[in-house]
């Protein structure tokens, strides 16, 4: 790799690169292995997210519209109405965290056509001929998914805090909902990226996501609770990961009973579950 | 005549015989293979080496047997129309695809089972302009001095160095999406480059450029290869660049490699294939077992004429379904004139150049990547 060039070669005209000091560029880095590979990948992909999100914020407004008037119009109306069981917290409050998750989970349903139009560029080609295994590349997007639903997640909650939802600030609380969105966002991601994995087209996924978005946010416990739902509505809202994050989200921020550890334990669960389903297909996807 | 082989001096002794056998693997992959598996273990291994590639989505056999070996330190350039199946060859190297039959190894590392290594030492240019435009061009390299695993110590030098290899210093605080598209693809250079491969891989790097870019792309591959001493694998249908740029070339067509050498012994091997075939008389055409085509090259009047893939000095009859052209039908316009490496092209891809130029979507891709280009 020091030696010289095989053959004198034809240059059209006079080198225009600077091509002097290139010293760094003849040295391969030093690998990571094992297991600090994944973490790695993590990282990058997540700054990633955090850079275009610092070029353009646009998202992240447009996108706290809905859950603006979700509690505004939604929230203040049935507050008054009273016509959802609660169990003592007003309906804002009830919703604020449903909310929440609804809006972590439409960012990440977004992922997979996002990984489609990256394929179709020729980013995701590129990134898969890098030293990435596929599961460390599908996580690095899982959690680029949870950094991205984060902030959104903190632009309802200060939406929320104006429409004077009484929330906790107890910092190790609020940890627990930072890790509840991400994992929930990890898991819808995957979801996505599994189905983008299957059908491969943005159009058919495009069609897919709005199927499914609306069905997993109404057979949950986000707008009501579980209680109120007929029997089989109950059993698809206990199969819907989407219900243990607001469990957790409701649990910690508002302080109404809830399951934490089952919450917690399903939403880890869900996005191992994810992640090694979207990283089996994503091989279909490559070529 | 698709057997000739510009690296031997005697090819054949009755070129008589050549027009009959039609599309008989070229004898010449078997020669460089005997080659190289008689390479001691003290040589330094090719930069990469096929075996009996074969590829095949469904019925389609993209890649039907490719034999190659490039040699570290070289640009090589692998030829063809759209749908050559050079594309699939790359992501078979790249270990983008698996490799179902035969053998591919870089420097060593086989591609089907150890994939980390082989991906470490490869730096990769798709086709398509795959720069990510939301960030700006050296966030668009950092990303790759970090999946690569360089040291954060090392990071924002490295990125700069490379950055400064293809000339974009000054625009690398720039958004991406402001790059003209001779610029993104630099970016694209300099995110292969960041973290030193030892091969090089880009796949159409100039497709859709216009000419000065796609010169100072060129000179920029140039450059850097010069400062580094890697091995470049560049796929390209653009006879002319890899006629000014490469080392050696393989010309592909429907998934084989048809001729193998420089562009140089290419030519001269398609010249003294043309003066044999002067002094020789028109046997094929008198032999009864040769296969019936128009002997006289009229211009076809049902010969829809689409754009054929190289823009063509010389007029292509009117393409007999696998009826390789003999010489005496193609050469005689040019044949005093220096032939150009798409006249050798022409020579040994025989048929079907005009049609099957590429599927639907593989045009439809480049035309995608031209209109992202502007």
């Amino acid at each position: 790799m020091s030696e010289a060039p095989a053959a004198p070669h034809p240059v059209s005209a006079e080198p225009t690169a600077a091509a002097g000091h290139l010293d760094l560029l003849l040295l391969p880095p030093r690998a990571r292995t094992g297991w600090r590979v994944l973490p790695a990948r993590v990282v990058a992909m997540c700054m990633v997210e955090l850079q275009k999100l610092r070029h353009d914020r646009t998202e992240l407004y447009t996108r706290a519209v809905q859950p603006a008037l979700w509690l505004l119009i939604f929230g203040e109306t049935f507050t008054r109405i009273k016509a959802i069981p609660t169990g003592g917290t007003p309906y804002i409050d009830y919703l604020a965290p449903g909310i929440i998750a609804q809006s972590a989970m439409f960012i990440a349903i977004f992922y997979g056509i996002m990984i489609i139009w990256e394929r179709d560029a020729g980013i995701l080609t590129k990134l898969l001929v890098t030293p990435t295994p596929r599961s460390a590349l599908i996580a690095g997007k899982a959690f680029a998914a949870g950094v991205k639903a984060l902030l959104q997640a903190v632009v309802v909650i200060v939406i929320a805090a104006l429409l004077g939802v009484a929330m906790t600030w107890n910092p190790l609380r609020l940890l627990g909902v930072v890790v509840a969105v991400i994992l929930g966002s990890a898991f819808f991601s995957c979801l996505s990226m599994t189905i983008a994995g299957i059908v491969l087209t943005r159009d058919r996924l495009m069609g897919i996501g709005q199927a499914i978005t609306m069905p997993l946010f109404f057979a949950s416990n986000a707008l009501y609770p579980v209680a109120v739902m007929p029997g089989w509505l109950q059993a698809v809202s206990k199969g819907n990961p989407l219900s243990y994050q607001v469990d957790a989200l409701r649990g910690l921020l508002l302080g109404t009973p809830s399951h934490l550890g089952l919450d917690f334990a399903v939403l880890t669960g869900a996005a191992v579950l994810g992640i090694a389903a979207a990283s089996s297909l994503l091989g279909r996807l490559a070529r | 005549m698709t057997t000739d082989d510009p690296g031997r001096p005697a090819p054949r002794t009755a070129p008589v015989q050549a027009p009959t056998t039609a599309y008989e693997p070229p004898a010449e992959p078997a020669d460089r293979s005997a080659d190289a598996s008689a390479q001691s273990p003290a040589a330094p291994p090719d930069a990469v080496t096929c075996r009996a590639l074969h590829y095949a989505f469904g019925e389609t056999k993209a890649v039907d047997g490719v034999d190659l070996s490039v040699r570290p330190g070289e640009v090589f350039g692998l030829l063809g129309p759209n749908g050559a199946g050079k594309t699939t060859a790359i992501r078979c190297i790249t270990t983008l695809l698996p490799v179902p039959a035969g053998m591919v190894r870089v420097f060593g590392h086989d591609a089907a089972r150890e994939r980390m290594a082989v991906r470490r030492l490869l730096g990769y240019v798709p086709q398509q302009l795959s720069a990510d435009a939301g960030l700006t061009g050296r966030e668009n390299v950092e990303l790759f001095a970090r999946v690569f695993d360089v040291s954060r110590r090392e990071r924002a030098a490295r990125v700069a160095q490379a950055l400064e290899a293809v000339n974009l210093t000054e625009a690398a605080n720039r958004l991406a999406k402001t790059y003209s598209g001779g610029m993104i693809r630099r970016l694209e250079l300099a995110q292969a480059l960041v973290s030193a491969p030892r091969l090089l891989m880009l796949d159409e790097p100039t497709i859709g450029l216009d000419p000065i870019a796609r010169t100072t792309v060129w000179e920029h591959i140039n450059a850097v290869r010069a400062a580094t001493g890697m091995t470049v694998l560049v796929t390209t249908h653009y006879m002319d660049e890899a006629e000014q740029y490469c080392d050696r070339v393989a010309l592909m067509h429907r998934g084989r490699i048809r001729a193998l050498g420089t562009p140089n012994e290419l030519r001269s091997a398609l010249r003294a294939r043309r003066a044999r075939a002067a002094l020789a008389p028109t046997a094929p055409h008198t032999s009864p077992a040769s296969p019936p085509f128009p002997s006289t090259p009229r211009p076809s009047p049902a010969a829809p004429a689409p754009t054929p893939p190289f823009s063509s000095s010389a007029p292509s009859p009117s393409t007999p379904p696998s009826t390789p052209p003999s010489t005496t039908l193609s050469s005689p316009p040019s044949s005093d004139a220096e032939p150009t490496l798409e006249d050798v092209f022409r020579d040994v891809a025989g048929s079907g150049l005009d049609e099957q130029s590429g599927d639907f979507r593989d045009v439809r891709s480049t035309r995608r990547t031209a209109s992202r280009v502007g």
